[in-house]
């Protein structure tokens, strides 16, 4: 079959509910085509084929379908599902959630394009990710480190700093000396968060290393649906078109659900768990599983999504279904966010999966990964003392228990605490790591080598630098 | 016969005009050719299940049908090969996987061949005509296949064979060296067999606790963080069947990166070869379409016959099953089918039951023994067992190892829950044990699911009263526990020596423990305080697992013996 002539418009629209339409009369439509709708008024509007039956056609739109009428609705179809350009021209753009420019800019040039809805990669050559990519931020690079291909989420729930810290990583992350960008989508965000956002990200931004794309939460929800593939499609191309490491934040995956949710109950299709459509694994894995590297590629590309769980539940379906999908997860914790740490990461909670492949001997530091185990064991010895504490009483706490209480006031205020602008080399990470690791006897650190103590340990030392910090 | 397209909803594409299109015949959609299925017949219209990406696809393209039901390629580039999940090659296919662009075989590939049938000789199905010479050490034998038999008229030469040759001619049939089988439709056999040998899986908890018979069932319930992905890893590298099939189902990539880097490094401990050659890997990771993801399951168990109808054992390791449970919701409530249990259809259990019935441990039509062992990943939402997969999964296996959150929070690996899990296998596995020289192994068990149970009521006693507040003895059992959590049930998968273990390596760290647990016992009887025997060190005991080998029993008990003159010196 030839392509469409593009040219043809229709408008015979039969109905509009919800965020979707039909129209009827259509020929030669394919389905996830890419249509331009326009009204009488003028206004453009673009939308998504989602099934095509004969002569009839249902498009979701993705501006919603507020103010239409069908007598005054007119469609073109692309031809083809949508694409995008892809290249160097994004970087330090700013674009709206289609991908839009809102910042005076002219359109992103489109020599070449891509469609959106990506394809699978082979996994055959996919080359496993190694290496790490460093935030800057002491409790991720020291516990949970992020690594250059991996998808690790951020849990949140209501009223944590979730945001400000993707924003940090965005703003701070490096891979040494490689050509690194990030492209951070934001989804379903506050006007106020917008601005904090893109105040943060402007230095990165100046530097040609940001692609941006805002949907506020007055924005359609439905367009939330495209943004995500938008930045993954960018993405990919930076990385294995351009050879750059990139990281993509997608911020926030559940306000990208609710739009997923919005459109298949306006469609009638029968909902899973929690009225979400029976897909949703699929559909988030098409989107988390863009990340990775390629054998003979030097770029990687690494997913940093940012969810909230509803009523802090982590087995709501959006959480839960990410957690399946992705490599690890970053918690964080209202109850440190309530005792002033910033960020509040539940390091215990925490997980990175691939932290064994991009951290140790000639990635972070040959002493990283066992004095990470180690922490995490004290940590989990702490937090038992603190629940017997709670029944006991401190003061019927052992000698030893109570160094265990002071590990972890020292590891959050001085390891896990830092400013919101603060970009902590590694080096120093460790090293704080190790000043908290201090404040137990010896003998209770029974990860570590003798030889790794004889270097690093320094009990004295940490308490004045813990006195120091407060 | 050549139909058009009407509608297309995502994976769901209707069809006018197909005539004489059967239920489960392959159809070629579009320009592409994208391969689909025939999975609904009404009027003129035949509902087609299409198994990639249908963006472009329009009503008005052109429908082929091909005749023949879904079906899997079966030769001898099967071990150490990488398939998607309807069984073609992923070597050679591109990086990026469009519509279209993975081939139904690869080239064709020759492999040196030993006949062993005259001509002129009467054969039945089953029978071997042939050996083949592959990577591995496995024979790879030619059958007759099923449904053929009579004279053979000629055969192939000694020497190099080419994948699509024909081996010999059977009774006006033309036999080639690599045959095709409809996955849906399980490989005849002779007749089932008693299940009654253990498969040693080389992790401590379930040889000792949970065993699986060759040609049995497991399911592996776990939610995300469980490790369930590493515990099906091991199964894969250390478990002592001769071909594992592999079916990573909407699984990740990157860990299908890693398996697939994993086993062509590690060596098979019982012959010395790589373990890759006697893998086959299904990929159909979760970026891959979802609707190959239902076709996958039926690819691996094909693929598993096929070998146990040479006379090998296999195991087949689905991971994960909800992601294809998933698949088949998904078609379902496209097609408008009625939905039962949260939105699955309503034969969601019959279709789990049809794919562990599977396995087996059979007579073959050649009349050779070979079994097909089944062991399923199930992925609860929320980690809710109760869900409808792992609910219906749960009715139809024969052992159940549940992963446990809490021991994965705790780094208790592998997760297994030991109040969560059984195995319908283990009595009949009793005697196969005592049979193969370790009569204890039952009793065995018995106390160490008995150890288990007691320090679990204790220790949510002593939560309450504190442990200190428990009498001597029931002290001991609270210790004793500790212990073989420690010493038994935990096992590194990164350790180079504790990563499998040996069935007695096993027996004798578990002996171990019981022969500390009852002399801490004597001592307190004796009147040494439970706090002094508590405060012993116990690392002879605990690190004896990782500091001897994956089969050195003799070394554990010299460790217990250290262990068990320490604890001697506390008598007054």
């Amino acid at each position: 079959m030839t392509s469409l002539d593009s040219s043809v418009e229709y408008g015979d629209v039969r109905e509009l509910r919800g965020p979707l339409l039909v129209v009827r009369g259509v020929r030669g439509v394919g389905w996830d085509e890419f249509v331009r709708v326009r009204l009488d008024s003028g206004e453009l509007r673009h939308g998504l084929v989602l099934e095509v039956d004969r002569d009839l056609a249902v498009v979701q739109v993705l501006e919603g379908t507020e103010g239409m009428d069908p007598g005054g609705t007119w469609l073109r179809f692309a031809g083809e599902p949508l694409r995008v350009p892809v290249g160097l021209g994004w970087l330090g753009r700013v674009c709206n959630g289609r991908g839009e420019p809102v910042d005076g800019g002219p359109p992103i040039p489109g020599v070449t394009t891509a469609a959106v809805a990506g394809q699978p990669l082979n996994p055959m050559l996919r080359e496993p990710p190694a290496d790490p990519v460093l935030t800057g931020v002491s409790a991720i690079d020291a516990l949970t480190t992020l690594v250059r291909g991996q998808k690790l989420p951020i849990f949140s729930v209501p009223g944590l700093p979730s945001l400000e810290l993707a924003a940090q990583v965005a703003a701070q992350a490096t891979v040494g000396a490689a050509a690194f960008s990030v492209v951070f989508a934001a989804m379903g965000i506050t006007h106020a968060d917008a601005a904090t956002l893109r105040d943060v990200l402007e230095e990165r931004s100046a530097a040609g290393e940001l692609v941006l794309l805002l949907n506020t939460a007055d924005e359609p929800v439905v367009e939330r649906i495209l943004t995500p593939r938008i930045a993954l499609t960018v993405a990919e191309h930076l990385a294995f078109g351009s050879g750059r490491h990139v990281l993509v934040v997608m911020a926030d995956m559940t306000s990208y659900a609710e739009a997923l949710r919005e459109v298949s109950a306006a469609r009638g299709e029968i909902p899973a768990r929690r009225a979400y459509p029976g897909y949703l694994y699929s559909d988030l894995a098409s989107l988390y599983e863009r990340c990775g590297r390629i054998r003979g590629h030097a770029g990687s590309v690494t997913v940093l999504p940012v969810l909230t769980m509803p009523a802090g539940d982590i087995t709501h379906p959006v959480p839960d279904l990410t957690g399946y999908i992705t490599e690890g997860q970053v918690v964080l914790s209202a109850q440190l966010h309530a005792r002033g740490i910033y960020p509040p990461v539940d390091t215990l909670a925490s997980l990175s999966r691939l932290m064994r492949r991009g951290a140790g001997a000639g990635r972070t530091r040959a002493d990283h990964l066992d004095l990470a185990a180690q922490l995490l064991a004290a940590l989990d010895r702490a937090r038992q003392v603190r629940e017997l504490a709670d029944l006991v009483g401190t003061a019927a706490l052992s000698q030893t228990d109570r160094a265990f209480l002071a590990f972890e006031e020292t590891f959050e205020r001085v390891l896990v605490h830092q400013r919101r602008d603060e970009a902590r080399p590694l080096e120093e990470t460790l090293d704080r790591a190790w000043q908290a690791a201090a404040v137990l006897p010896r003998r209770e650190l029974t990860m570590l080598s003798a030889e790794l103590l004889d270097r690093h340990y320094a009990p004295a030392h940490a308490a004045a630098a813990a006195e120091r910090r407060g | 016969m050549t139909g058009r397209l009407v509608r297309v909803v995502g994976p769901l594409v209707e069809v006018d005009g197909l005539s004489g299109a059967t239920m489960f015949e392959v159809v070629d959609l579009g320009p592409d050719g994208i391969p689909g299925e025939v999975v609904a017949i009404r009027g003129g219209t035949a509902t087609v299940q299409a198994y990639e990406y249908t963006g472009g696809l329009r009503p008005g393209d052109a429908a082929v049908g091909r005749g023949h039901p879904l079906s899997a390629r079966l030769g001898p580039g099967l071990l150490g090969g990488v398939f998607d999940g309807l069984l073609r090659p992923l070597a050679g296919a591109p990086v990026r996987l469009a519509a279209g662009a993975v081939r139904e075989s690869g080239p064709p590939g020759s492999w040196p061949l030993t006949p062993c049938v005259e001509v002129g000789a009467l054969v039945e199905p089953g029978d071997l005509l042939a050996t083949v010479t592959t990577a591995g050490p496995l024979a790879h034998r030619v059958l007759v296949p099923p449904g053929v038999r009579g004279r053979v008229a000629a055969v192939a030469p000694a020497g190099p064979c080419a994948g699509d040759a024909v081996v010999a001619q059977v009774g006006g049939v033309a036999v080639p060296l690599t045959t095709t089988w409809p996955i849906r439709r399980p490989r005849p056999s002779a007749e089932r067999l008693d299940a009654a040998q253990a498969l040693r899986t080389g992790q401590r908890v379930l040889d000792l606790l949970f065993p699986v018979a060759r040609g049995s069932t497991a399911a592996v319930p776990g939610g995300f963080g469980t490790g369930k992905t590493v515990l099906l890893q091991q199964l894969a590298k250390w478990c002592d069947a001769d071909v594992i099939v592999y079916v990573g189902c909407g699984e990740r990539g990157n860990e299908m990166a890693d398996v697939v880097a994993d086993l062509q490094e590690l060596e098979d401990p019982r012959t010395g070869g790589r373990l890759t050659d006697r893998t086959v890997i299904v990929a159909n990771t979760s970026d891959m379409p979802m609707m190959a993801r239902e076709a996958s399951i039926y690819a691996g168990a094909t693929v598993a016959e096929y070998f146990r109808d040479m006379g090998y054992d296999v195991v087949v390791i689905a991971d994960s099953t909800s992601r294809w449970a998933e698949a088949l919701r998904e078609f379902a409530s496209r097609t408008g089918a009625l939905p039962a249990e949260e939105g699955f259809p309503a034969d969601l259990a019959s279709a789990i039951a049809a794919f562990y019935e599977r396995a087996g441990r059979v007579r073959t039509l050649g009349g050779r023994e070979g079994s097909v062992t089944v062991v399923g990943a199930v992925s609860p939402p929320g980690g809710d067992l109760a869900e409808p997969v792992t609910a219906q999964t749960q009715r139809f296996v024969r052992c159940v190892w549940t992963l446990d959150r809490d021991l994965a929070y705790a780094r208790h690996y592998p997760a297994v829950s030991w109040s969560g899990s059984f195995s319908r296998d283990a009595e009949r596995l009793g005697s196969w044990h005592a049979r193969q020289g370790d009569p204890a192994w039952a009793r065995r068990r018995a106390e160490i699911g008995d150890l288990l149970a007691e320090a679990d009521r204790l220790s949510a006693l002593a939560e309450l009263v504190g442990a200190g507040a428990l009498p001597g003895r029931e002290r001991m059992v609270l210790l004793a526990g500790r212990l073989l959590r420690e010493s038994v049930l935990q096992q590194s998968a990164l350790s180079a020596t504790d990563a499998t273990c040996d069935p007695a390596k096993a027996a004798a760290l578990a002996d171990a423990v019981l022969a500390v647990a009852d002399r801490c016992q004597q001592l307190v009887d004796a009147g040494v305080p439970a706090a002094m025997v508590e405060e012993t060190d116990f690392t002879p005991l605990v690190r004896a697992r990782e500091e001897v080998g994956p089969d050195d029993a003799a070394g554990v008990r010299a460790h217990l013996e250290t262990m068990l003159a320490r604890l001697t010196e506390l008598l007054p």
